[in-house]
């Protein structure tokens, strides 16, 4: 079976963000990156749905020049191939118009799944595999613990809420979103780094899939959230901040 | 037409809280725009759950193909009344179910979701939605398409208001055949008996990804131990299995609200607030000063834990001599 997996790269989990000049984005020249957490898990369910069941894993991921060293990062891991959609200014556009982007790169793969983290960790709408589904035409579910390959599709468990959770049948072609945690990531081989050199990367741009850059939601202004609550940080060495907390736990809050 | 549009979500003819914000949400818009609200509940009961709604139009979807939860039934039924009522604004709960469905409808309708928004702004000027972004460190104003404008809200980002008066209730059956929907859900499960119920506790200790390691654990523990309090976790700490999935805390585990909540190199992002942030007396111990769960905390030590939390526990055993 072929498996397509959307990756994106986002900023380090733990990067101090500082916003650019006019406010309306990040300060991106000391920023490290990575790929986003939850489309880790999607590249290893479909690791490990290749290695029980054969077939091709491809990575499709849309972002500047910069996501070469993520798509190179989910080659050296296992995956065959990649595409990658190569747009600057991608940040600056709504959940629609990427998703447009990467469904028509899909599309052309025509592939029997397509797995995608639940959401990014950057701007986190949580939307992209769901809305390629629906671009695509194809069934989906979201927040998937589980897949599990049937006759005739999959058999899939996903999350509810307060600690349930449910088994959905789907017919394939489908659109799966990967919960975080589902599975144990892998780690690169220097084998596997090494024969990713050699691993097809096809470039390709918003333009040549004919697919304009459009976006309806529109960023206006960006800043850091309000504080709901006054926080009273406490100061001074380890032994000066317990104490100053038990203090203040027992007196002030009345929590002790 | 014009107007307001809340979907607020039910189970068994009861409403569900998130479903309700969202109806606030609405009715907060409609008054300041001066656009009038109705509201729509959908699925096995919803004629039940819409009369419970106060006084406003409600719109109740039946259809047995509705009776179990699918986003392809979901999405056929809403994007159908939605050309039928044409509102301006359609206000949804950001819950689960809003999650797998949302996106899809907004899509059928070639509109996109503001999802998971903390406040609606409406004063002079277009109206603004703020959302977080980058797991809450940093907060987004965004204006929208077009109407329909689709909207869900943060759990937790409206209080619930009684509105006074009746629900005028129209019960409809939309046209839904078997073959748009694609998914044969099961009945949902749980996995393991909830052994543990945080929501009772008075205090809680939770720990995250700070802690670096399971064997660093023990450390929380003994903190737990010395405030007689539960021992509680974030997701990543759950998924490791560390620490067992009954103690997570957050939006995919339990909500809680005790008396003392200690956060313990947890960073708060959203999905973990939503589940402590109404929590009596918040303490976030965490190493980056600028992470959000200082945001919701009354007391907060920007340090190492690896001190902190020692230190801490000496001083609570020493404070109980």
């Amino acid at each position: 079976m072929r498996i397509v997996v959307a990756i994106k790269q986002v900023p380090a989990r733990e990067s101090q963000l500082k916003l650019d000049g006019p406010g309306r984005w990040l300060e991106e020249g000391e920023l490290s990156f990575e790929v986003n957490e939850p489309d880790a898990y999607a590249l290893e369910a479909a690791l490990q749905l290749k290695e029980q069941q054969g077939g091709e894993v491809v990575v499709v991921c849309a972002g500047p020049e910069r996501a070469q060293s993520t798509i190179r990062e989910a080659l050296a891991k296992g995956a065959d191939r990649a595409i990658h959609i190569e747009e600057d200014g991608l940040a600056q556009c709504d959940a629609l118009a990427v998703a447009r982007l990467l469904a028509q790169a899909i599309s052309a793969e025509q592939p029997d799944l397509v797995l995608t983290g639940l959401q990014s960790d950057d701007t986190g709408s949580g939307q992209t595999g769901v809305i390629m589904a629906e671009l695509l035409g194809w069934a989906h579910a979201t927040l998937v613990m589980a897949v599990e390959l049937t006759p005739d599709g999959l058999v899939i468990k996903r999350e509810l809420e307060g600690g349930w959770f449910q088994r959905v049948a789907l017919p394939c072609p489908a659109v799966l979103t990967i919960q975080s945690g589902i599975n144990k990531l892998r780690y690169a081989t220097l084998m596997g780094i090494k024969r990713a050199k050699s691993k097809e990367v096809r470039r390709t741009t918003a333009a040549e899939l004919g697919v304009p850059l459009e976006s309806q939601l529109r960023l206006v202004a960006l800043r850091a959230p309000q504080r709901t609550k006054q926080t009273q940080m406490l100061a001074g060495s380890a032994a000066e901040q317990a104490a100053a907390l038990v203090e203040k736990l027992k007196f002030e809050a009345r929590a002790l | 037409m014009s107007g307001i549009l809340v979907i607020v979500e039910q189970s068994g003819g009861v409403p569900q809280r998130i479903g309700l914000e969202a109806l606030s949400a609405g009715h907060a818009l409609g008054a300041a725009l001066g656009q009038p609200v109705r509201a729509c509940v959908f699925g096995a009961q919803a004629a039940a759950a819409a009369r419970t709604l106060g006084g406003l139009p409600v719109i109740a979807l039946e259809h047995e193909r509705l009776e179990a939860y699918t986003a392809d039934g979901a999405t056929a039924a809403l994007a159908e009344l939605i050309a039928a009522e044409a509102p301006d604004y359609v206000v949804l709960p950001h819950s689960y179910q809003v999650r797998d469905y949302g996106p899809k409808l907004a899509t059928r309708l070639g509109r996109v979701l503001v999802s998971d928004c903390t406040g609606i702004v409406c004063d002079a000027g277009p109206v603004r939605f703020e959302r977080q972004l980058f797991q809450g460190k940093l907060t987004g104003t965004f204006e929208a398409g077009p109407a329909p404008v689709l909207v869900s809200v943060q759990a937790g980002a409206y209080r619930i208001e009684a509105v006074p008066g009746e629900a005028t209730v129209e019960l409809r059956r939309p046209a839904l055949d078997a073959a748009q929907i694609r998914q044969r859900p099961e009945p949902p499960f749980r996995e393991t008996a909830k052994a543990v119920d945080l929501s009772t506790a008075s205090a809680i200790v939770a720990v995250g990804r700070g802690i670096g390691e399971e064997g660093n654990l023990v450390l929380v523990e003994e903190l737990a131990a010395a405030l007689g309090a539960e021992l509680g976790a974030s997701r990543p700490i759950c998924d490791n299995g560390w620490v067992g999935m009954e103690r997570q805390v957050g939006s995919s585990g339990q909500t809680v609200a005790p008396k003392l909540y200690v956060a313990v190199g947890i960073s708060g992002a959203i999905q973990h607030l939503v589940g402590m942030k109404g929590s009596e007396c918040i303490v976030a111990i965490n190493k980056d000063p600028n992470a959000p769960i200082f945001e919701v905390a009354d007391y907060g030590i920007a340090g190492d834990l690896f001190e902190v939390v020692p230190a801490l526990t000496a001083e609570l055993s020493k404070a109980k001599g």
